[in-house]
């Protein structure tokens, strides 16, 4: 199979949809780069380079840039989604979300629900999340939670290329809005995508490392970072499987409670949002309601501290888990005596 | 031009402002290609007659409420420059302790409400800044810059009707530099910027942005209305963007050419140099006099920033709150 990059793979999903359906189009700022200049055309491809080419594939009237605008595009996108385009909306970077959340939460998520049933909101929002790149409060948060909060948005976060593709591919075929959330370092990351179309389903936790001594469910980025400390640990002995859930809402709690139970009622979860109502928080709470009877040992959250993202690079890196954090977590999970 | 009649230490004054605006962005971009700088910046070289055209008319306690693109607007506003310096490298010695960073550079002791990451942010809070300003009586005015970007922001639109329902000694500086991002405002921007302020019944004006002296003489006007009681004003202030949109930036979507004849023909300081000197209110060496002191004051902001202390990693959890309880 071909290495591509996350990048490349969001863009051949978006390349491969807009082929096939003309009621897809694509909404944000800077998505092309250039519009209105005097030089190059297509220039930015979006601030992060993920739509880079659909200007020359399908033109202005489906590649739309927009002015700094958030509400009335994020707005506008949902009110097509209901009349009958499927608009892919990009929000550079999540935290500018707080911009437009009323068009989110109280409008897209919503018009199903109380119009009776009788519309649907085919739209997505693609945002990129995350630290790391020095890019301090305003640009660096992983507000997914706050999403996954919300009755009748769906959320997917891809930790990997082959991910980021099919599961772009099944959200903008998806009748409901999903917040598709791209970590920003994960973008040059490659792996193996296929050339085709295909879909990865909502709700299908991804078993990325089989183990049996402890079970590390991790998102996005975190994955990444749980392999390596899976890897580290099986040098010591310590078998962990890795769980990735690919999607928070919906979130597939068979596989996660089946996990729990075949690593021995020992979990770590790895989080990049803040500890307080965060995805660790919540999947901890299902696992202690619901798999209570075969925990072994006290759920362990490896996550930020409750604090803004800082900009200094050593704060930043603090801030952060990382392979060794997920590690001394595990080792006090199955070190645990009950 | 009353700006000419400027007594000559202030005239000096906007002069050193300006060409500091001008070396630590150059001198900011320097740094960011050794890559010890651990951010992005946006730099506001080019605009530099912009902000200390506005910001000559404050005091401390005039608030301004800025931009992504606020290096300048902090100088302007007398942020201490060493640590704004130390702030960008992300050093305990910074203006906000290496917590903030470029886009967050605050001084609130000078009046400086911070930077802002996000685009359309600081309209609203020079609003709040004004409001506290007129409740308390106080004669000091509130400036939100915004870019020709953030002018199409709901956050702007609200707040210039806000303003003018309430009458607040506000200053809209919409810094106009023909681009947000990559996108041309002549492709973003509908209408007339002036216009749109007009219909919110409150005087707007366009100036040349590139004429520290067009700039003073028109935010003196609308400082005096708003200290007067007179409310808030637009100013719409046309200027050249010199470098990228931001540090990465390759900035293909302008023509060499375009970029070239930008900066030969719209430099605010060589503006000023030939007014002044022409004028013989200031002599070439005096101007040169400036360029060196300012130089070696940049100098020195670097090398201190950089021999200057990483942050304590206990700062990672402090000031989250001022007391959490
Ligand atoms: C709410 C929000 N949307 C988008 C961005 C990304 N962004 C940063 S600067 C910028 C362009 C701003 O243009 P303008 O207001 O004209 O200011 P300029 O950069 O030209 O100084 C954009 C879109 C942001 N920071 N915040």
């Amino acid at each position: 199979m071909p290495k591509k990059s996350y990048r490349q793979a969001l863009n051949e999903a978006l390349h491969h949809e807009m082929g096939r359906d003309p009621r897809v189009v694509v909404i944000g700022e800077d998505i092309t780069g250039g519009a209105g200049a005097s030089g190059e055309q297509d220039a930015w491809g979006g601030a992060f380079g993920v739509t880079k080419g659909l200007l020359g594939a399908f033109g202005r009237e489906r590649v739309l840039d927009t002015p700094i605008t958030e509400s009335a595009f994020v707005g506008a996108a949902a009110g097509a989604a209901m009349t009958g385009l499927r608009p892919v909306a990009e929000i550079m970077f999540v935290d500018f979300l707080g911009v437009c959340f009323d068009q989110i939460f109280n409008q897209a998520a919503k018009f199903r629900y109380m119009f009776g049933g009788k519309a649907i909101t085919p739209l997505v929002i693609r945002t990129t999340y995350g630290a790391g790149t020095r890019s301090a409060s305003q640009h660096s948060q992983a507000l997914y939670p706050i999403f996954t909060h919300i009755p009748g948005l769906k959320v997917v976060i891809p930790s990997n290329p082959y991910d980021a593709k099919g599961l772009l591919i099944q959200a903008i075929r998806d009748d409901d809005p999903v917040i598709f959330l791209e970590n920003k370092v994960l973008y040059d990351m490659t792996g193996e995508v296929p050339d085709g179309a295909y879909t990865v389903p909502f709700g299908a936790a991804n078993i990325v490392r089989d183990g049996e001594d402890a079970l590390i469910i991790a998102l996005g980025r975190m994955v990444g970072f749980a392999e390596k400390a899976a890897a580290e640990l099986a040098r010591e002995g310590i078998e962990c499987t890795v769980l990735d859930p690919r999607t928070t809402s919906p979130l597939d709690e068979e596989t996660i409670l089946e996990m729990v139970e075949e690593n021995k009622g020992r979990v770590v979860i790895v989080d990049e949002s803040s500890p307080r109502c965060g995805m660790a928080a919540d999947i901890a709470a299902i696992i202690a309601e619901k798999a209570f009877a075969h925990l072994k040992a006290p759920i362990v959250k490896v996550t930020p501290p409750h604090t803004p993202v800082p900009y200094a690079p050593d704060l930043e890196r603090a801030y952060l888990p990382d392979p060794d954090k997920i590690a001394a977590a595990v080792r006090q999970v199955v070190s645990y005596k009950d | 031009m009353q700006g000419l009649q400027l007594p000559r230490e202030r005239l000096l004054e906007a002069y050193r402002l300006m060409r500091t605006i001008r070396v630590f962005e150059d001198r900011v971009s320097a740094e960011m290609d050794t890559g010890d700088i651990p951010g992005n910046t946006h730099l506001y070289a080019g605009q530099e007659a912009s902000a200390v055209g506005v910001c000559l008319h404050l005091t401390d306690t005039d608030r301004i409420a800025s931009t992504h693109r606020g290096h300048g607007h902090c100088i302007a506003k007398g942020c201490d420059v060493d640590g704004m310096m130390a702030e960008i490298f992300g050093k305990a010695t910074g203006i906000c302790r290496g917590k903030g960073g470029s886009m967050h550079i605050a001084d609130l002791g000078r009046g400086m409400l911070g930077a802002n990451g996000i685009v359309g942010g600081s309209p609203p809070i020079a609003c709040g800044a004004a409001l506290t300003a007129k409740v308390n009586r106080t004669r000091d005015v509130a400036v939100a810059f915004t870019g020709d970007g953030g002018v199409n922001q709901g956050t702007t639109a609200e707040s210039l009707n806000l303003a003018r329902v309430w009458m607040l000694p506000v200053i809209f500086a919409v810094e106009d530099n023909g681009f947000g991002e990559a996108t041309a405002s002549s492709f973003a921007t509908a209408g007339d910027i002036c216009r749109r302020a007009e219909g919110y019944g409150m005087p707007a004006r366009k100036v040349d942005g590139v004429d520290f002296f067009a700039v003073h003489d028109a935010m003196g006007e609308a400082v005096e209305r708003a200290r007067e009681g007179g409310g808030p004003t637009l100013l719409h202030i046309v200027t050249p963007r010199y470098y990228g949109h931001f540090s990465g930036d390759a900035d293909t979507y302008r023509s060499a050419e375009e970029k070239a004849a930008m900066r030969r023909d719209q430099d605010c300081l060589a503006r000023f140099r030939t007014r002044v000197t022409q004028a013989s209110l200031l002599t070439p060496d005096d101007l040169d006099a400036v360029d060196r002191s300012v130089s070696a004051a940049i100098d020195g902001a670097v090398l201190a920033a950089r021999a200057a202390d990483r942050p304590a990693l206990e700062t990672l959890l402090t000031d989250v709150y001022v007391r959490y309880a």
